[in-house]
Parts: C-alpha cells; sequence; structure tokens
C-alpha cells in the first residue's frame, strides 16, 4: 500500500466519521397558527398524534373520529398511534407536523406549555363558552396548565392502585388486601414463595424501582410529597417524605430477599404490556398497577382471580387511605397545526362529549375525565375498576407537578433512586439534598 | 533589459526571487484550469459545505444559544458551556464509559479480526465455510443482535447462565449488572468482527510469500516470522483499524441504548421516562446524551456542547494515533 496516500485516506475516512458526530444541526420550523377565528365550515383534514398503539386502542380512536365526523363531516381526521413525547415534539417544531396533539406524560405539559409547543386554548375555550372548572375535576386541571397557561386538556386519567391475586392470598391466609405500609410489607413476606435453590418463585411483590410501575413516583405518592417548596426549589430533602419512602423501600427489599435476589427474578419478567406481565403471568402476587390492567387482564388472563384496592399509605398517615398517583392523558393544538379552530373542535368533542368520554373510557379501561362522564360511567359496575374511581375521586391524591423542563426533575430522582437502592449512597439526607441542587440548576439552565 | 524586466515587481524584498508576472494568455489558460479543477471538485466542495462545514458552523453557534428547537435560539454566551462541564453529572459517567470502549472493545476487535484473519488465511480445508460463518454476524441488524445477546444474556432465563449454574460458575448479571453491562457489550462487538477479518485476511494474502520462506529458512520460528515478517506488512491496516474502531466507538449509541432498554424492561413507550445508561449509568455514551439533550430535553444548546465535545475528542484521538503510527511502520515506511 502507498503510505502517503493511505495516510490521507485514513484522515480523511477520519474527519468523514467525526462529522457525522455533528449531525445535530437544526433549522426552526414555522407553526401555523391559524388561531380561533378561522371558518370551522371549511373543509379541512387534521392530523391527529397519539400514544395508543394496542389494536383495541387505535380501533376506539377510529371510531371516536368516525362518530365526530357524523357532526363534522367537513374535517377529516388523519390519526397517527404510538407517538411518544420525543417524536411528538419533533413534529411540532416542523411545519407540516400535527395539528392536534396528545401525550401520556403530565409531567411534560410545562415544557409543552412554557415553549409555546402546545398553544394557548383560553381564546377556544372562551369562544365556545366551556367552562372548565365545571366540566372537569380539578386534580385534572392542575396537571393541564403551567403557570397559569392552559395549553392542553384532559382527556381520560390514570389512577394507581393494587393488584392482587385472590387465590395466592387464600392459601397465605390473608384475607383482605393491606391498607398501611407495614401490613403490606407483612403480606408481601407472607406471599413469597421460594424455589428449592433458594431463589424466587413467586415475589410478593417486586419492590425494586425498574419493577415496572412501581416507579419513585408512584410510590412516593402515598406519602403526599409536594417536590416544590413555595420559593420554587426544590425540597426532597427538607421535607421528610421522600427519605421515609426510601427508607421503607430498603426495608421492604430487604425483607423480600434482598436488591440482587430481586433484581435477578426481575430479569425474568415478561413484557410488561402483554400477556407476560408478571402479575398476569403469577410471578408475582401484589403490583402497582395502573387501572388499564384491568382491561389487560380481561383480554389475556380471564381466568386470573385477583383484586384492586387503592395502594397501601404510611403507618403514621392512615386516615389518608384511598389515596393514589394520578396522572392522565393530556390533549392539546400543536404550534405547527394550520387548521387551530378545526382541531379545537375536535378537542372539545373528544374531551367533552359525554358519550364520547364513556365510551373511549369504557374501552380502554380508562378513568373518564369530565364530571357529566365520572356520574355516568358504565366502568362504576366493574368491581375491578371500581376502586380506581375512588382513588381519582380522593382529594388527597396526587400527581408529580409540572416543570419547565418536563419530566427532568423526576428522572434525576429517579436516578438517585437506583443508586440508593444498589447500595451506592452512603447518605440518605445528603444525596437528597444533591438531588435537589441538581434539580435547580437544570431547572435554571431551562430558563430562556 | 527587455520584456521580462518590465513584469518584475518593483517591491521584491532583497534576497528573494523577483515575481514575474506571466503573460495574459498563460494567465487565462491558468484560469481555465483552475475553473476546471473546482468544477470537478464541486460535489466534494458541495458536500463539504453543506454537511460539514455548515452544521459544524451552526453546532458552534447554538452551543451559545438557549434554543428548545419551537422558539428562535437566544445568545446566552458560555452558560451552556458552563453547565456542562461544571453542573452536569452524566458528563463524567459517559467519558469514563466512552474511555471504557475504546480501551477495551477496540483493541479486543482488532486482536480478534486479526486472530480469526490468520486462521482463516491458514486454513487448507473448509475455508469457505469459516469465513462465512465468522462474517454471517456482521451482517446481524446491530438492533436484533443486541436484543439477542440480551436474551442470550437473561440471568433469570438466558441460556448462557442456565450453562454456568449446569458448571457451578457463579452468575453474573450481564447487561443488568452495572460491573457487567460494558464487558457484555464487548462480547456483542467481538462476536461481529466479520469487517475486520475480511480486512485482516486481505492483508495477509499480501505478504509475499518468499519473505516467509526465507525467514524459515534463517530457522525463525512461528513467533519471529509474525513479528519480522507479517506484523511489519499489516501495520498500516492495524493502524486503520485502530482509527476507524476509535471513532465507531465514539459514536458509539444503538447497542448500548438497545441492551438498556431491553434489559430494564423500559422500553421508552409513551408515558415511560426511560434513562440512557441502565443499569446505574454504566452504559451511558456521549451520542446518548446528545439524543437526549437534544431530542428529550429540547436543549440543543447543551446537546451542540457534548456534539462538540465528542467531535474534539474523536479528532484528538485520530490525531494522536496517527502521530503514534511510526510504531506501526518499519523504517522504509
Amino acid at each position: 500500500m502507498h503510505r502517503p496516500r493511505f495516510r490521507r485516506l485514513t484522515a480523511s475516512i477520519a474527519v468523514a466519521a467525526t462529522a457525522a458526530l455533528l449531525a445535530t444541526s437544526c433549522a426552526g420550523g414555522s407553526g401555523g397558527g391559524t388561531g380561533a377565528d378561522e371558518d370551522i365550515n371549511k373543509k379541512v383534514t387534521i392530523k391527529f398524534w397519539h400514544g395508543w398503539s394496542q389494536e383495541s386502542e387505535v380501533k376506539a380512536i377510529n371510531d371516536l373520529i368516525a362518530k365526530f365526523n357524523t357532526t363534522h363531516p367537513n374535517i377529516k381526521v388523519e390519526a397517527t398511534p404510538n407517538v411518544n413525547d420525543d417524536k411528538l415534539t419533533q413534529g411540532v417544531r416542523s411545519s407540516k407536523g400535527p395539528d392536534v396533539v396528545s401525550s401520556f406524560t403530565t409531567d411534560n405539559v410545562g415544557q409543552f406549555c412554557s415553549s409555546g409547543g402546545w398553544v394557548d386554548l383560553a381564546p377556544f375555550v372562551t369562544k365556545s363558552g366551556l367552562d372548565p372548572a365545571k366540566t372537569f375535576p380539578k386534580a385534572t386541571l392542575d396537571y393541564t396548565q403551567f403557570q397559569g397557561k392552559r395549553c392542553a386538556l384532559p382527556f381520560l386519567a390514570d389512577a394507581y392502585g393494587l393488584y392482587y391475586n385472590k387465590d395466592m392470598f387464600t392459601a397465605a391466609g390473608i384475607t383482605s388486601p393491606p391498607k398501611t405500609m407495614s401490613e403490606f410489607k407483612a403480606d408481601a413476606v407472607k406471599l413469597q414463595q421460594l424455589n428449592a435453590d433458594g431463589s424466587i418463585k413467586v415475589a410478593g411483590v417486586m419492590p425494586t424501582f425498574h419493577g415496572y410501575e412501581f416507579t419513585p413516583a408512584h410510590v412516593l405518592a402515598q406519602w403526599g410529597p409536594t417536590y416544590v417548596g413555595a420559593d420554587g426549589k426544590s425540597n426532597l430533602a427538607s421535607t421528610p417524605q421522600a427519605a421515609q419512602m426510601l427508607t421503607y423501600q430498603k426495608e421492604l427489599v430487604e425483607a423480600l430477599g434482598g436488591f440482587e435476589k430481586l433484581e435477578k427474578f426481575r430479569a425474568g419478567f415478561g413484557e410488561e404490556f402483554s400477556a407476560q406481565n408478571p402479575f398476569q403471568a403469577g410471578q408475582v402476587a401484589m403490583q402497582l398497577d395502573g387501572e388499564w390492567r384491568t382491561a389487560s387482564i380481561a383480554e389475556d388472563s380471564p381466568t386470573l382471580n385477583y383484586g384492586t384496592a387503592p395502594l397501601p399509605v404510611p403507618d403514621d398517615q392512615a386516615d389518608s387511605y384511598g389515596r393514589g398517583y394520578l396522572t392522565g392523558t393530556v390533549i392539546g393544538i400543536a404550534k405547527s397545526s394550520h387548521h387551530q379552530a378545526a382541531a379545537w373542535e375536535f378537542i372539545k368533542f373528544l374531551t367533552t362529549d359525554t358519550d364520547a368520554v364513556n365510551s373511549f373510557a369504557a374501552t380502554i379501561h380508562n378513568v373518564p375525565t369530565t364530571f357529566a362522564a365520572l356520574d355516568s360511567t358504565p366502568l362504576a359496575g366493574d368491581e375491578h375498576f371500581k376502586p380506581f374511581l375512588e382513588v381519582f375521586k380522593n382529594p388527597a391524591s396526587n400527581s408529580t407537578p409540572a416543570s419547565l423542563n418536563g419530566g427532568k426533575y423526576q428522572v434525576t430522582f429517579q436516578e438517585f433512586c437506583y443508586a440508593w437502592e444498589a447500595g451506592r449512597v452512603p447518605d440518605l439526607k445528603s444525596g437528597l439534598a444533591g438531588v435537589d441542587k441538581q434539580i435547580d440548576t437544570d431547572t435554571a439552565q431551562a430558563k430562556p | 533589459m527587455g520584456r521580462r524586466a518590465d513584469t518584475t515587481s518593483a517591491a521584491a524584498p532583497p534576497g528573494r526571487p523577483a515575481k514575474v508576472k506571466a503573460p495574459p494568455g498563460l494567465r487565462a489558460l491558468r484560469r481555465r484550469r483552475g475553473a476546471r479543477t473546482v468544477a470537478f471538485l464541486s460535489p466534494w466542495l458541495i458536500g463539504f459545505a453543506v454537511f460539514f462545514a455548515y452544521p459544524l458552523g451552526a453546532t458552534v453557534y447554538y452551543s451559545f444559544t438557549h434554543y428548545d428547537l419551537i422558539n428562535p435560539p437566544q445568545w446566552v454566551g458560555l452558560r451552556n458551556w458552563r453547565y456542562v462541564f461544571e453542573d452536569y453529572p452524566p458528563l463524567g459517567k459517559a467519558l469514563r464509559n466512552t474511555l471504557w470502549l475504546v480501551a477495551v472493545m477496540v483493541p479486543l476487535r482488532v486482536l480478534f479480526g486479526l486472530g480469526v484473519g490468520m486462521i482463516a488465511v491458514r486454513l487448507k480445508r473448509g475455508a469457505s465455510l469459516f469465513r462465512t460463518l465468522c462474517y454471517l454476524p456482521f451482517l446481524a441488524p446491530p438492533v436484533a443482535a443486541t436484543i439477542g445477546f440480551v436474551f442470550l444474556l437473561n440471568p433469570a432465563t438466558g441460556p448462557v447462565d442456565q450453562i454456568m449454574d449446569t458448571l457451578h460458575i457463579p452468575n453474573v448479571g450481564w447487561f443488568n449488572d452495572p460491573a457487567w453491562a460494558k464487558p457484555a457489550l464487548a462480547m456483542l462487538a467481538v462476536w461481529g468482527i466479520g469487517d475486520l477479518m475480511v480486512i485482516f485476511i486481505a492483508a495477509l494474502v499480501d505478504v509475499p510469500r518468499e519473505q516467509y520462506e526465507a525467514a524459515s529458512l534463517d530457522g525463525a520460528g512461528p513467533w519471529q516470522r509474525f513479528r519480522y515478517v507479517t506484523w511489519p506488512s499489516i501495520t498500516p491496516v492495524v493502524l486503520f483499524a485502530l482509527v476507524t474502531g476509535v471513532i465507531q466507538t465514539m459514536q458509539y449509541y444503538t447497542q448500548a441504548m438497545v441492551a438498556g432498554k431491553v434489559a430494564s424492561g423500559i422500553i421508552g413507550a409513551p408515558g415511560q421516562s426511560f434513562e440512557p445508561g441502565y443499569p446505574q449509568g454504566s452504559t451511558l455514551t456521549l451520542p446518548q446524551l446528545v439524543y437526549q439533550e437534544g431530542f428529550s430535553s429540547f436543549d440543543t444548546g447543551v446537546a451542540c456542547v457534548l456534539s462538540l465535545l465528542l467531535f474534539g475528542i474523536a479528532m484528538l484521538a485520530t490525531v494522536l494515533l496517527m502521530r503514534r503510527r511510526a510504531g506501526f511502520m518499519t523504517a522504509e515506511d
């Protein structure tokens, strides 16, 4: 090989390849912005991006669209399923992006509103004479606005509670679901089954933070956290809830065999959103999960003998039993929309039409989000679903607050929790103080 | 003095040969030649400008701005740079992981590629089958290959750990254990060394046979034949493999991301927040951070700082390797 030429070739490859590292070049997209005064009788096509992906869910959305078209034949809706928030925001900045956008992540509402990626709905709400306070429960109104700007409306909600295997409860001599965290731990220990070699056969519960919905935010909700103080700063260290929750979680993990043993068992779990879900597969006796699991069980594991209840609360807060973590689907108009008035008509239909809300909620087993729908939902007669409706209505139920940089503060807290459960945090108090400092720094960085 | 004297620059410094103005015909010819050269180079020049110069310039500019991809960028000076270097813990993790991958995975790939290439060259029978079998893994799509490895190395249900159990070898967590996740990724990389094997086979068959014969006549053993005949001939290819390996490792994204998602069980579906680098940041790499900041947190400024850092490290590593090429070259090179 000719050496100088070879060196030039190698150098050229080096430059070309390193250039590829810089493929993050960006150019701003232009939005639509037709506003609330657009003629709604115009024949238009709007694009609706949503996160539902299962066949039954996508069919339910398409049925809703067909129903909408009976009253709005001039508005054609093109729905795109399985869109997560990354794709959504990338689409919003494009001039050919979606008109109607929805997200399952209420944490990101702050980012959607503050960036202007989701437009302010106030002019549309006013023009259509909608009174949000008389239409939607307060909890849902809180997680669909940020610092007074309403850029989303609630489109069904999720409430978290406890699923328990009744057959395993009976076999272990347990007569009712636990109400306090100490009962929860005692029951989990009783329900745990081991193989001859000492490995776990059935876990009482999977209490590590990668145990699907057993996330720090979902568990911490039982302690009633605030996350942010009156000064706007993160208060995980200065309030007792996070430390209490983490201390309890570590005790629970130790009681069930320790972190490594549980993680090894967890590695054998099937996919969360499938029939191989560990609760449905009989690998865990109890599971923290959302109300939507009732639909999956009915479809994939109809013979499973199970019950549902609110998740237990700390012993010193026993009077708050019935609370749980709340979140939901939020829906709004993208900045990229060229047909905002038509988009609003569709959103208004999806979020406020009682029949639409109830039929969709009943199909995908989500909590309806209007007072009228809550009063008339057929799901109230479902013994498995009813506890989730109660959790949703409980005034002590709570959600994670919206923030300027979306769920970044949750990721920071979550990573700390992973380190904690793995035994890599020597001092909990100072560790949480470090988390607060990082969250405040990240929030400052997100400000323009 | 004739015509030549008229064209001599009067300001020519003493001691230097005077510049001579070319006759008009020659100048026109040179212009035409220059224009033709530029015309021939234009595809490359356009590509360089569009795909390298502009992105590089834009990345530098955006690194000094607050830009969420929705609103116009706002100039914030060095804020993003200070944030990344002073207040951004994932950077240290990503740098350490990248360094580990460069120091372990790249040499391992080169060693295995060379070893397999040498075996393939020496095989008398079944060489084609051997080459095919060794090359096939390279054709597997990275996502599929990674999912396959996570399944094989699953500490609870994977066949590898079950075999280890049977042999009474202590189990490890592989992709679920921060101490073993990077070695597992290195195993995946070594499994797919088909590309390097082909390059090394080409280099090895290029070594003049007579040199081996001469060395044998001089009494050289296998190691001496490799050290004094094979190695000097293939060192440029080894250097090439190292340089491209380092650059590829700087861009390491897909396998680490997929392994983290599959092993953690959190695939980043709508409503789920996935943290790259599972478990416990042990597989976090700089490109994952660039994506995370740029397209999940929509902090373009920080993503651009990280991109420039990545670019700088890749360039530095390349320059160092090129400077150290003397160690790979023989005297006559």
